[in-house]
């Protein structure tokens, strides 16, 4: 990743809530075609930062800027050129996937072939089916496939693997990897290490509201075996993830 | 793996798409065409709507069917071949029941299940000819009444066939106007309560559960208006609603005779009425889904609504006959102008203007609930 021309633009990002600040002076930079993540534990900010940016939230003060538009003034033209999937959300209810597709090019504005839509992400199968009926993973795949609609330049997905099995989380990585590969930009939130280190080009560690570092996963493991840091194990050349993967298959299973 | 669009015809469409301008109607059609294919799939919405409306109807219908009756035993033993039974068959109100024994017709006299028992006698005497005995019963001596008073005209007729009246002449004669069936009253009553329940039932279940389960923060996520969603709701369910209404009154009209005056006119002035019923009602929907805190306390709150007007508003039994001091609640509600302006455009053949006054009370109530709505109605 050589391209360090900055899509979006975050600078001092606070947001209050009566008693409570979730996020206190952010200031950071998501460039374009690159996979960003914002790491953190739980009501660390990360989640109201993501709907800040795609213009869900108010914020209390700060500049934020997505492709050259600004939060405050142009939220409309940011929301033409986004895609975005958002922790739990629901689906408009008794439609399936198809029309589901259809409701959602109806208000991007855009026309799409739903069944191509849902062949992205390997859904066509389940055209017929309503979201209720999906697993854990296909809920998650038909979400991203919503955010794909309005060919954006940008994605938000906010903890898309939490919850899917090893096999699910892997073919969701490949997904996003391809996605990326097409020349959009994702910003992610996870709460799993292994996933940003496998899939994140930088990321972002945000603690009460605050990035305490933000550089690509490589150079934050190098920083801390410099300082001297050992694993109290041996680290074996796999791990029990591993394991499962080799014995149970990696390919692509009817309810993943 | 997944992607088979190449990135450059991807980025070549994007250009493309950005330069046309966003529709706000594509969106809300887009949205319209979700929602009612919804609804068509929600039992709860084509129970309501339809099933509810229409059992009445079809009760009330087969019930009501011929107006008052005074059923009349005749007494086990009693001379049949004589011209007062002969009369009594032939006069509508009176159904004579024959063939049951002395201790049946007691019971059934106690109960009230028959209004009356008569015998009839050849007088051995001589004169005169026959000898009638009626006997009333007190379980219902409104209908004794009646059959009295038939029974005094009947005999008078009788008594008095071959000699000229001495005193005066009664001459009668009837007017003849239209039949008011029990479905001219049932109907509209009816279609009143499927608009009232759609309109507030189906509106606030809706947008609760839209904004519960963050449907609508999805929504927001895309370029679509908030106007949007609110008319693309709006247009399914009144598309629904409208629907259902049609269905309602050509299922009374072919069946049961419902009274269409003016014909197609009557229909379409009946459907705007039911317009401005719906967006009203619509409108306490609006406020039930801003005020309810679970999903639970919807029915509760929408009955609060409901109930009041489908018992108060003249849906089943005319307001009239409410006690007087029910009656100025009955005629604060919006269902009973909505009942009443649909009662005079069927049955009278009122035009939309000569209901003005009712029509005038619904918009003052959609003015005071939009404004309530307004206010309490919540998008997160």
């Amino acid at each position: 990743m050589n391209n360090t021309n900055a899509i979006i633009s975050v600078k001092n990002l606070v947001k209050k809530y009566d008693d409570f600040t979730a996020v206190n002076g952010i200031t950071f930079d998501v460039y374009e075609n690159e996979i960003f993540g914002l790491l953190g534990p739980n009501g660390a900010g990360k989640t109201t930062t993501l709907e800040i940016i795609e213009t869900l939230r108010e914020k209390t003060s700060g500049e934020v800027l997505v492709d050259g538009f600004s939060v405050d003034r142009e939220a409309s033209k940011i929301k033409r050129i986004i895609g975005v999937q958002l922790q739990a959300a629901g689906y408009y209810p008794n439609l399936n996937l198809v029309e589901l597709m259809e409701l959602f090019s109806g208000l991007y504005g855009v026309n799409i072939r739903p069944m191509e839509m849902l062949e992205k992400v390997n859904l066509q199968d389940k055209a017929k089916a309503k979201y209720k009926a999906l697993s854990g993973g296909q809920k998650q795949r038909f979400s991203i496939a919503t955010t794909l609609i309005n060919s954006p330049k940008i994605i938000f997905l906010d903890e898309p693997t939490t919850g899917l099995d090893p096999q699910a989380r892997r073919n969701l990585w490949d997904l996003i990897i391809d996605i990326r590969n097409n020349g959009t930009t994702v910003v992610l939130t996870t709460h799993y290490m292994d996933e940003a280190e496998q899939l994140c080009d930088r990321v972002a560690f945000v603690e009460r509201g605050e990035i305490i570092v933000l550089d690509t996963p490589d150079n934050l493991i190098d920083n801390l075996v410099s300082s001297g840091f050992e694993r109290k194990k041996e680290v074996k050349k796999a791990n029990l993830e591993d394991v499962f993967i080799h014995l149970t298959g990696k390919e692509w299973r009817e309810d993943n | 793996m997944f992607l088979s669009i190449s990135p450059a015809k991807n980025g070549g469409k994007t250009i493309k798409k950005m330069s046309k301008s966003y529709s706000n109607t594509k969106a809300t059609l887009a949205l319209a065409k979700a929602s009612f294919r919804s609804i068509m799939r929600s039992p709860s919405a084509v129970v309501f709507t339809l099933a509810f409306p229409l059992i009445f109807i079809l009760v009330f219908g087969f019930l009501g069917g011929g107006g008052v009756h005074v059923d009349v035993a005749v007494a086990p033993g009693s001379d049949l071949q004589n011209p007062v039974i002969k009369a009594l068959e032939n006069i509508s109100v009176i159904r004579l029941v024959k063939d049951k024994d002395a201790a049946e017709i007691r019971t059934a006299l106690e109960k009230g299940n028959y209004d009356a028992v008569i015998e009839v006698q050849r007088n051995k005497a001589g004169t005169p000819a026959y000898m009638a005995n009626v006997t009333y019963t007190s379980a219902s001596l409104d209908k004794g009444n009646i059959l009295k008073s038939v029974l005094n005209n009947l005999l008078f007729t009788l008594n008095s066939k071959d000699v000229r009246p001495t005193v005066a002449q009664l001459n009668e004669s009837t007017v003849k106007g239209r039949i008011y069936r029990t479905i001219d009253f049932i109907l509209p009553g009816q279609l009143g309560f499927s608009l009232l329940s759609t309109g507030v039932f189906g509106t606030a279940f809706v947008f609760f559960s839209l904004r519960q389960n963050l449907v609508i923060k999805r929504f927001f996520a895309t370029p679509v208006s908030r106007s949007s969603i609110v008319f693309g709701e709006g247009i399914a369910r009144i598309g629904f609603a409208l629907l259902g209404a049609i269905f309602i009154i050509l299922i009374g009209h072919f069946f049961f005779k419902f009274t269409l005056i003016h014909g197609v006119i009557t229909v379409l002035n009946m459907l705007l009425l039911a317009l401005i019923g719906l967006i009203v009602f619509m409108g306490f929907g609006f406020v039930v889904s801003g005020v309810a805190k679970s999903e639970s306390t919807i029915p509760p709150i929408s009955n609060i609504i409901t109930l009041p007007q489908f018992l108060l508003s003249g849906t089943f039994f005319s307001i009239d006959a409410f006690p007087s001091w029910l009656q100025p609640i009955s005629r604060a509600l919006p269902l009973t102008y909505l009942n009443d302006a649909m009662r005079k455009v069927a049955f009278e053949g009122a035009g939309l203007w000569d209901v003005k006054h009712q029509i005038l009370i619904l918009v003052i109530w959609g003015i005071g609930i939009y404004a309530v709505a307004v206010k309490v109605f919540k998008w997160e």
